[in-house]
């Protein structure tokens, strides 16, 4: 029997015949059915929201019904086109195309740089993975190290940005609590955008960078114990990431059509008290 | 609605109705049979026994009708990270998936697909042992009079990734080389990366390895698709807790303008004074050759 002296070192290969069968994957479980609903879900929003930020009308809802209510899509309404009272007042007077089209850039930057968004769609749209362990479905593969993946670090000035829009959508929520002509209140309209501002907090508060910013980053939290209290905080909202970006972007269309829905005069903002 | 569809989540393998009692009826395996020159599934039935995990099925196949069956395994608990296979097509512990939670039907055995075969459910996993040359050891300052002192708190943060039982399952599912078996040599993989994750968390090491993580460990490779914190069997949080963070402080050196414009202003270098870059002296293994 050999000793340990008398061992000698084996040498180290990485590459050689694989084993198993060849073939994409062994897996007999319904492994597509996570791509199909994601792929799913996410067309559905962009078709709607594409709609939606074209349509230009319907998304102000103002005094002469006694409401303040401005869909997301369209808040902060900065375009010479937008309808009267739509808060704040004018700012690119020019811009005539559709107002929504200015601010949706925010969300959807952030939203495609997201690291879970970006999970979802390269799996469910680039098949790069479609699921684990089963074959990419392309034949070369160099990840995020080039144009245009690259770009996905951008994502923390995009988080920033989306902070911006988060207290503008915030505003809105309060301010809509204000009938004018009628008072203070609440109505259907206003308990939706509230719900849609806390989701959208939960969102941008539960993102990585977010979780890197506020304390991630550092090498010892004995040494800042006020990060690490930031990053004791946003850690459990960080592991329910995933959830909070299929809330909010659902919330998100859900108030857009409610906003549409009232300002087109198919329903009426119930007033609850 | 607050959480992702139910369908997104990924399913748990499980079978709708768990056999009661599976003393009177058959277990069936296909287990692939070859080495490095071919092979093919083989297939065999016992009586099941109530209970059992696969390695058990697969050590009576060694008892009875396959005496030269050749597998891997040590301790039967789910702790030496010995036993990897991919069972019904699913990197998974045999010692830790038991029989009855599979659904009903043969159950495919095959070898972990990344790593070269030798035979059976045997494979060279040296590829791992290469990548691990790569990272450079932790290097403290040297010891202040009093000694060396870390508080809990910073002790507790990389103790996840210590729960690593080497199993390479996070490597074998791991797309990158998976898949594309030419990104071999270039890219380190999840295992590594919690190791550089738990250097770079630790208040008493002084390598920066930002530049070595992204530029020879091929970090941005990596396309956060989570399968890694899928298969692992200690439940690390391999993404989430590790490879995101060290995509993170990557765009700290190297992509955030302001932090860049701040470091020119102020004639910082973007390592920190306590730190040394650091950069792999070994090169790497190569694709083909043995390397060392
Ligand atoms: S998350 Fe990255 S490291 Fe993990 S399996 Fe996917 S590509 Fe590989
Ligand atoms: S990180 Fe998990 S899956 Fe990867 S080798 Fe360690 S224990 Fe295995
Ligand atoms: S918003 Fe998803 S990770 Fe930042
Ligand atoms: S035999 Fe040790 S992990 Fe399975």
């Amino acid at each position: 029997m050999a000793t340990v002296e008398k061992a000698t070192v084996s040498p180290v290969t990485i590459g050689g015949t694989r084993g198993g069968p060849d073939q994409p994957t062994v897996r007999k479980d319904r492994w597509w059915l996570q791509p199909v609903v994601t792929a799913t879900v996410l067309t559905s929003f962009v078709v709607y929201a594409t709609w939606a930020a074209f349509v230009n009308k319907d998304y102000y809802v103002g005094a002469t019904e006694h409401r303040d209510l401005i869909s997301p899509f369209y808040s902060p309404c900065l375009a010479g086109s937008c309808v009267p009272g739509s808060h704040p007042h004018i700012v690119l007077s020019q811009w005539m195309i559709s107002p929504a089209i200015l601010i949706l850039i925010v969300p959807l930057g952030f939203r495609l740089t997201c690291y879970y968004y970006r999970r979802a769609y390269y799996r469910s749209f680039w098949l790069s993975p479609p699921n684990c362990a089963v074959a990419d479905a392309h034949g070369s593969y160099s990840g995020e190290t080039r144009f245009p993946l690259i770009l996905q670090n951008v994502h923390r000035w995009f988080f920033y940005l989306g902070l911006i829009l988060n207290v503008i959508l915030t505003i809105d929520a309060v301010v809509s609590y204000n009938q004018p002509g009628i008072g203070i209140g609440v109505t259907v309209g206003s308990l939706v955008l509230t719900v849609n501002a806390v989701l959208l907090w939960c969102y941008s508060l539960s993102c990585h960078s977010c979780r890197h910013l506020c304390g991630g980053q550092v090498r010892s939290f004995a040494k800042h114990p006020i990060r690490y209290r930031l990053w004791k905080f946003v850690t459990p909202l960080n592991a329910h990431h995933m959830n909070f970006a299929w809330a909010s972007l659902v919330f998100v269309a859900l108030t857009d059509l409610y906003v549409r829905l009232v300002a087109s005069g198919t329903i009426t903002d119930f007033r609850l008290f | 609605m607050t959480t992702e569809p139910a369908a997104l989540a990924s399913e748990p393998e499980t079978a709708t109705a768990p056999v009661a009692d599976t003393t009177d009826s058959t277990v069936t395996l296909q287990v692939w049979r070859g080495d490095p020159d071919g092979g093919a599934f083989a297939e065999y039935s016992l009586p099941a026994n109530e209970g059992e995990v696969v390695l058990d099925v697969v050590h009576r196949l060694q008892a009875g009708p396959a005496p030269d069956l050749a597998c891997r395994w040590n301790c039967k608990a789910g702790k030496c990270g010995s036993c990897s296979a991919e069972i019904n097509g699913r990197p998974r512990l045999m010692c830790m998936t038991r029989v009855d939670e599979l659904p009903p039907g043969p159950i495919t055995v095959a070898p972990m697909r990344t790593f070269p075969i030798i035979r059976d459910l045997v494979t060279d996993v040296s590829f791992n042992f290469a990548m691990a040359k790569l990272v450079p050891a932790f290097s403290p300052p040297p010891p202040p009079a009093e000694g060396y002192r870390m508080q809990q708190i910073d002790v507790e943060r990389g103790q996840e990734f210590r729960k690593c039982i080497e199993c390479f399952m996070c490597q074998d599912v791991c797309h990158v080389i998976r898949d594309h078996e030419e990104n071999k040599p270039a890219y380190a993989g999840p295992r590594f990366f919690i190791r550089i994750a738990e250097l770079e968390m630790h208040p008493l090491d002084t390598n920066d390895r930002r530049d070595l993580v992204r530029q020879q460990m091929g970090l941005g490779m990596c396309n956060i698709t989570k399968c890694c914190t899928e298969v692992c069997p200690e439940h690390i949080k391999i993404t989430d807790n590790a490879i995101i963070p060290m995509k993170e402080r990557v765009v700290d050196a190297d992509f955030d303008p302001v932090g860049w414009l701040g470091r020119k202003i102020l004639r910082r270098s973007k390592t920190s004074p306590t730190e040394t870059a650091a950069i792999s002296a070994y090169p790497g293994p190569s694709p083909s050759a043995p390397a060392g």
